[in-house]
């Protein structure tokens, strides 16, 4: 995406070398004290206007993210002073079925949102972009159910897949019974992947506005000399689509990948991270073992390890980012 | 070759494709529209059902409206008292967003700040950062300061946790206005504040329109942090007084769907009105998740 990917080479010049204004040298005479006031008087400034987003960003992010660290190797529970414990949670941990389960599911979630919702997104974008009359309707009705609250969409799902009175219901009224006694988010064996039908449901048109931004800047010459060749419609998609929006894919994939790690509201709200932790994730886990049993100390350090994990996901996407600047 | 168009267009026609196989691609896309918005038709067609005719009509037009379940949610679901407090919390944000993000990008984009590209990549990589890294402390820390089970306490962090995506998108709109105009204000006689508010921020408005409606939806669907944070009942923003709702009548759809309607018709009547801006603020803002 054209203007996330702008933000990381940066767009502005190296800041200029300060100039004395023209004026104050010639009255003032002696330029480089004066100069050198003013322009410490400039950068002090500068540090004022910076001075709030930074002063909050320390307090709420900087601050508590690094004692994370600290905290990560105590039996803090909160309240009380912490005391170091060396590698007990990292032990601990290691031997958390409960961490290993949520961390599968996150794993199952990312698998999911990587196919399903990236198919139906290029897919959308794709045939959006073949179309004039009615596109901007489509956009629009598209985009609606991911502008909406999760905890509405959640009950949304909820109403429709009841057994007793959504789907199932209505398809009792003419004789289909194959739904009756399916409880989507009740079946351990279902909990995760209604809980990702849900999530997917709100997600899939964000995917496909980004694509459809991303298609729309591919070179049209392309699609009409692939027209003179004879290409048909999956060809173009394959050949020339797809290749001219890989920095838009290669993005898709970075932050679907990052926010499955995150990944709360819709687990939360549907099932808890239920029935017997069959739809649990590691948010989930981090809050019940931080606000829930106040082991404060190792919730820190799993919150960590998934830090970890999503700074590894970075390095590596930030790796194939330069190749592709390379290539290009 | 070239294939004879089907229609005369002043335009080379650039769609990928051509315009032959175009029906095969609005059936799917009516496919998919009706994947996206049927759902939310039944949430707002069942709202209007009673319990008796829900029973008997799960998912087709209710035979009469009843707007019974409105009058009973907005009455036992506390969502005056909800929409209230979120719209103190969205407010909040925005303009603290807008403050703090403002006077950021524009010393990051226009003074002579030291250490400029090493502050913008901090802004960058604070983006990134996964919420819990932060939440644990945060919470304990916010209930040292008494900042728990607050508005304010709230809004601090949803303004902390957008500033830094907004700072960035501020400096690209920032960045693109002449530095010429500082160059004429200074001579004019105008300081840096005068030159900030005066010249550069009208100039900069469909960015901070931008930042506020990405932000204002942030904080008005944000369920995390509002879970975590609050939990007196007459504090709740309307999401999580939603869910407490929901959680309080789980079989009685109806009900919950009109709470439902209730929260989401301002999102979806500003949404129609702007759809332009908050699909491309939205879609650049895609990052902050």
């Amino acid at each position: 995406m054209s203007t996330a990917t702008s933000t990381t080479s940066p767009p502005t010049p190296p800041a200029a070398p300060p100039q004395v204004p023209a004026g104050l040298e010639a009255t003032v005479g002696r330029s480089r004290p004066r100069g050198g006031t003013v322009r410490r008087r400039r950068r002090l400034v500068a540090m004022l206007f910076l001075l709030p987003a930074l002063a909050l960003n320390l307090l709420v992010i900087g601050g508590p993210g690094v004692s994370s660290i600290y905290y990560a190797f105590t039996d803090w529970n909160g309240f009380t002073t912490p005391k170091f414990t060396g590698f007990a949670n990292a032990i601990h941990l290691a031997n958390d079925a409960d961490f290993w389960n949520a961390i599968g599911h996150n794993f199952i979630y990312m698998i999911i949102f990587l196919t399903v919702p990236m198919i139906m997104g290029l897919a959308g974008a794709f045939m959006l972009s073949r179309i004039r009359r009615g596109a901007v309707f489509f956009r629009v009705v598209f985009f609606i159910p991911y502008l909406i609250a999760s905890v509405v969409n959640a009950q949304i799902w909820k109403n429709l897949l009841d057994p007793a009175s959504g789907l199932a219901a209505q398809l009792d009224k003419i004789g289909v019974h194959f739904l009756d006694n399916v409880y989507f988010f009740g079946d351990s064996n279902l909990s995760l992947y209604s809980v990702a039908f849900v999530d997917n449901w709100h997600f899939w048109g964000f995917l496909v506005v980004l694509f459809l931004a991303a298609m729309q800047g591919v070179d049209a010459s392309r699609f009409e000399a692939a027209r003179i060749d004879g290409a048909n419609a999956w060809q173009e998609f394959w050949h020339i689509t797809l290749p001219g929006i890989r920095p838009t894919l290669t993005f898709a994939i970075m932050i679907i990948s990052l926010w499955s790690l995150l990944a709360f509201d819709y687990s939360y709200v549907l099932t808890g991270g239920g029935p017997a932790g069959s739809s649990d994730l590691v948010s989930l886990l981090v809050n019940r073992t931080a606000f829930g049993s106040l082991e404060a100390g190792y919730a820190a350090f799993i919150a960590l390890a998934m830090s970890l994990l999503g700074g590894i996901f970075l390095i590596i996407f930030s790796i194939i980012r330069r190749n592709e600047d390379e290539t290009n | 070759m070239v294939r004879p168009r089907r229609r005369v267009s002043k335009r080379p026609d650039s769609r990928p494709g051509g315009i032959g196989p175009t029906p095969f691609s609005y059936a799917w896309l009516v496919l998919l529209a009706l994947f996206a918005g049927l759902p939310l038709l039944i949430l707002l067609s069942n709202s209007l059902k009673s319990a008796l005719e829900l029973g008997l009509n799960p998912l087709g037009l209710p035979t009469e409206f009843d707007w019974n379940n409105y009058v009973t949610a907005w009455n036992q679901g506390n969502l005056a008292q909800g929409l209230l407090n979120s719209l103190i919390l969205v407010v909040g944000t925005i303009v603290g967003t807008w403050i703090c993000a403002g006077a950021a990008s524009y010393a990051l984009a226009r003074l002579d700040l030291p250490f400029k590209r090493g502050f913008g990549n901090y802004f960058f990589v604070v983006i990134s950062l996964p919420v819990q890294l932060f939440l644990v402390p945060l919470f304990f820390l916010w209930s040292k300061l008494g900042l728990i089970d607050t508005l304010p306490g709230l809004i601090i962090i949803f303004v902390a946790l957008q500033t830094p995506f907004a700072t960035l998108l501020l400096r690209t709109f920032l960045v693109g206005i002449p530095k010429e105009l500082d160059e004429a204000a200074k001579i004019d006689g105008a300081n840096e504040w005068q030159i900030a508010t005066k010249v550069i921020l009208p100039l900069a408005q469909p960015g901070f329109l931008t930042v506020g409606l990405v932000t204002g939806l942030g904080a008005y669907n944000e369920l995390l942090f509002a879970v975590t944070f609050i939990s007196t009942p007459s504090k709740l923003p309307i999401a999580t007084a939603f869910l407490q709702f929901s959680q309080g009548n789980t079989q009685l759809y109806g009900l919950v769907n009109a709470a439902g309607v209730i929260m989401i018709v301002p999102v979806v009547i500003l949404f129609l009105f702007m759809q332009r801006r908050f699909i491309s603020g939205l879609a650049t803002g895609g990052l902050k998740g």
